[in-house]
């Protein structure tokens, strides 16, 4: 066997207090894509941190060989020159700035101090097409779609001959046909001799990409294993990832006979005044007392501009139509109405828009409902916030060194329980999840899961949005499904498959 | 646990609160020695609260505008603008002084609330809004004050809030050359922190939370005592507390008291460590923008108010460069440019510290320049500083 273009040996990576890698092992051979899996905070990050340089050669313990030699990164320049290119979740694009610029910022084709536009023009070109992207190089950033993007990311690491390319949840915020776009293009680059690690949470990407997969748990390099031999599926994974077989991903739930229409949304329409389109189109839905009512469809489908567009618009559209909240109509002028009726909606990105990340669990926990914590109404009782805080701590199994740790250094899963407990505390009717397991690993979402199992045995009613079909499908007791604005099928969740629920969303 | 390990813990978990105290204290140190006590006498003590009052009171209010992610520009020349207005109410109009103030305020929240307005309902970065404000109150000032030029004003209880000092008791024979009602009223605040600490210490117990062991607590106890007492003897010893450090002590506790134990301040942080969240948890985000401009154009005109009493009278240039002042306490006490992050009391003592440096210098006979260039560096490290300690995520 040739010499493997990557290997990484006994790498030790200790923080203060934490050791994020022990004597992980990785190796990867030429010309082939290797997901790397394991739970959030297994150290997946860190590794490829490592590898690019963002922690330096001394930081760590262990050796990194490319192509058989030693490798002394000092920082992410050494490793770019080398042929290494990480394209992170959070896209390093500017988002005024056109692709040709993006294309070759920071190692612009120059004409003495001037920069060669023709060339670099031409030669984006080339990337582009080579990468499968039909639109004007001279397109803004910002008018284009999340997986357009990637694609961009993807041209701007091929034009520096980038030999390793290093994938961090490409696909978290891709759509299923913006996803396959993605892997058909990285497996032209493997023919082409260009090696893949893709880091990703969804199994099902791993076994239909990968050539090999190597599992991290608790920053140990656990197993690797060959998908071409078939030694790889969904258990195996599960198993070597949390270190327990998970008997099923969906804690069960007994299901009841629906009960009376809670919700009701009618003739619903939005315009949003920015982009000039009509986003939602004569929604109209229903939601029963005590259920799961999923809504899906792919990215860009107004899952999301749905629920905001009821929860007090924020966002500005223009709205038409009539709610029915328990057979009384309602209008919701501002998210504090919304939360008044008794609707609860946490969002999608919950760093962005969803927690304050500099302040701590408690005040996170409680914000949105202060008035229980008031003393003669102005006053903040603080001792009965950190009972309060504690209490939901506890129930939900956040997992922080205390409630006083700020928001920001917990882990992805732990920031959604916090988001939940945020929301539960305000002790809603109707609670809306969006995307409630996006970036999260398979142990949080069991715990997410079950908390929304319980949510629902309490009396409580959620409308889950998400655009992972088997979750809704595991979820679920009804599904609507949306496609560019509109409701394309109401469906029955034990009636339905991903297949159906997939041609309504393309429709 | 021991004490020692206590007592480190405790530094090093609040190392960015005391730093600054440490470095107030280093300061003191510094310029005492320097000046032979000067620094540290009871008069040069009671002149530099006087110096500093009308800059502290705009630094409480940037603390949280800079908190909600803005800034305001125009507080300096709206407070020099307000001042000439105190001046013309006095002298012109003939209103009583009990009027004058009330009102002047009032006319200060208007100022902040139409700035609000720009920013809030227009979406105007408040930078550009407030330098058209700044522009404005400029010549508004200098309208005010055109005909007359400088406004003399004659009056003795508005001149009393910049230079006069709280009333004594006429007792003579007892404990002569000190100043009575302070050393008082610095007995019970000691007897009022000492009590509502040890309260809430006994409801933190009966919770059940942990709580300092009863050394360390003591100690803190015992620590601010002092501090309190040092404080208030100083002062005592010369003519006691002036109605300039009254009112600059009571927008503190005020401050203080709204930004920490009340959901007004909740809703202010969490707009300014997240609008987007803070919006869609129910908090209005353009109610909090006009809360605190409206507050900070109230907090102008008493700026203005104190200035003009201080000098007896209203210039034409009245204000000039407070703003940048009371930017630079806030930020040497600890306010972050990103939002969310800055203490009320942290900007009271970044506006010591600024007005020490000043004084300190004057008293050693450095020239101007130099004091600017050291100012400069000390606001400079401040943040250094600052931001070091935050990188660590404490």
């Amino acid at each position: 066997m040739s010499v493997p273009i990557l290997e990484m040996k006994n790498i030790t990576k200790e923080f203060p207090g934490v050791k994020a890698l022990d004597d992980v092992s990785f190796k990867v051979e030429r010309a082939e894509i290797h997901c790397l899996v394991g739970e959030n905070g297994a150290g997946k990050s860190t590794l490829m941190k490592v590898l690019s340089g963002v922690h330096p050669y001394g930081s760590y313990d262990g050796e990194i060989h490319l192509d058989g030699e030693l490798q002394t990164y000092r920082n992410t320049y050494d490793s770019e020159k080398a042929g290494i290119a990480v394209i992170y979740q959070e896209l390093a694009l500017v988002p005024e700035m056109m692709i040709y610029e993006n294309v070759f910022l920071g190692h612009e084709i120059r004409n003495g101090l001037s920069v060669n536009i023709n060339e670099t023009i031409k030669q984006t070109v080339a990337l582009l097409k080579k990468v499968g992207l039909n639109v004007n190089p001279a397109t803004k950033i910002k008018h284009m779609g999340i997986g357009q993007q990637q694609l961009v990311e993807i041209a701007k690491a091929l034009s520096r001959d980038a030999r390793l390319l290093v994938l961090d949840e490409p696909t978290s915020a891709l759509n299923e046909s913006d996803s396959e776009n993605l892997f058909d293009l990285l497996r032209g680059l493997k023919k082409e001799g260009v090696t893949s690690i893709l880091i990703t949470h969804k199994l099902q990407e791993v076994l239909a990409i990968a050539d090999r997969v190597t599992v991290l748990r608790d920053g140990q390099s656990v197993v690797t294993l060959d998908n071409n031999k078939g030694e790889v599926n969904d258990d195996i994974l599960i198993k070597n990832m949390v270190g327990r077989s998970i008997e099923n991903i969906y804690p069960d739930r007994e299901k009841k006979a629906p009960g009376e229409v809670i919700f009701e949304v009618r003739h619903w329409h939005a315009y949003d005044p920015r982009i000039e389109r009509e986003i939602l189109k004569d929604v109209n839905i229903k939601l029963k007392k005590g259920e799961i009512l999923g809504i899906t469809g792919l990215m860009g489908a107004g899952r999301t501009e749905f629920a905001r567009s009821l929860f007090g618009n924020t966002d500005g559209y223009q709205t038409e139509g009539e709610m029915v909240l328990n057979g009384e109509p309602v209008s919701f002028s501002s998210p504090q109405k919304a939360i008044k009726s008794g609707l609860a909606y946490v969002t999608e990105d919950r760093k962005g828009d969803g927690l304050i990340l500099i302040q701590d669990v408690k005040t996170n926990i409680t914000i949105a409902n202060l008035k229980r914590i008031l003393n003669r109404g102005f006053l903040i009782d603080e001792n009965a916030e950190i009972k309060d805080a504690r209490e939901f701590r506890d129930s939900l199994d956040i997992r922080t060194p205390s409630i006083n740790q700020k928001v920001l250094y917990l882990s992805g899963g732990n920031q959604q329980k916090v988001s939940l407990a945020k929301w539960l505390y305000v002790q809603p009717e109707i609670m809306i999840l969006d995307e409630p397991t996006r970036g999260i690993d398979v142990g949080a979402k069991f715990e997410i899961f079950t908390i929304m199992n319980q949510m629902v045995e309490q009396g409580m009613s959620i409308i889950m949005i998400s655009s992972e079909l088997p979750e809704i499908l595991g979820m679920t007791d009804r599904i609507y499904v949306v496609s560019e604005g509109v409701v394309t099928g109401e469906l029955i969740t034990e009636e339905a498959d991903q297949e159906t629920v997939m041609r309504y969303a393309t429709m | 646990m021991t004490f020692l390990q206590e007592l480190q813990q405790n530094l090093k978990k609040n190392i960015r609160d005391y730093g600054m105290y440490i470095a107030l204290f280093v300061i003191i140190i510094i310029f005492t020695i320097a000046t032979d006590g000067m620094f540290i006498s009871s008069r040069n003590i009671s002149n530099l609260l006087n110096q500093m009052g009308y800059i502290a009171v705009l630094a409480i209010g940037m603390t949280l505008v800079i908190v909600i992610r803005h800034i305001d520009l125009s507080v300096g020349f709206l407070a020099g603008f307000l001042g000439a207005v105190a001046a013309i109410a006095l002298t012109q109009w003939n209103f009583p002084v009990w009027v004058v103030i009330p009102m002047v305020m009032v006319f200060g929240i208007g100022a902040g609330l139409i700035t609000a307005v720009t920013v809030a309902k227009f979406g105007i970065p408040s930078f550009v809004a407030t330098l058209a404000g700044w522009l404005i109150y400029r010549g508004a000032l200098l309208q005010a004050t055109l005909k007359t030029g400088t406004i003399i004003i004659p009056n003795p209880g508005f001149n009393a809030l910049g230079n006069g000092y709280i009333p004594d008791l006429p007792l003579t024979g007892f404990l002569p050359g000190l100043h009575k009602v302070t050393l008082l009223v610095g007995v019970i605040a000691m007897v009022l922190m000492v009590v509502s600490e040890i309260s809430s210490r006994k409801k933190k117990i009966e919770y059940e939370f942990d709580v300092t062991s009863k050394n360390m607590f003591t100690i803190q106890l015992v620590f601010m005592i002092i501090l309190i007492g040092a404080v208030t003897y100083v002062l005592a010893g010369y003519n006691g507390l002036s109605w300039t450090a009254v009112i600059v002590l009571g927008v503190t506790l005020i401050y203080q008291f709204l930004t920490t134990q009340t959901f007004l301040g909740r809703h202010i942080y969490a707009v300014g460590g997240n609008p987007e969240a803070a919006e869609l948890s129910g908090i209005s985000v353009s109610k909090i923008t006009y809360i605190v401009f409206g507050s900070m154009g109230m907090l102008s005109a008493l700026s203005g108010m104190l200035y003009a009493s201080r000098l007896q009278s209203a210039t034409t240039t009245a204000g000039t460069l407070f703003e940048l002042d009371a930017i630079a306490a806030a930020y040497v006490g600890g306010v972050s440019s990103a939002g969310g992050v800055g203490k009320v009391t942290g900007s009271l003592i970044g506006a010591i510290v600024m007005v020490s440096l000043t004084n300190g210098m004057n008293l050693m006979g450095i020239d101007i320049s130099t004091q600017y260039i050291v100012r400069g560096a000390v606001l400079v490290a401040a943040v250094v500083f600052d931001v070091a300690t935050r990188k660590r995520g404490i």
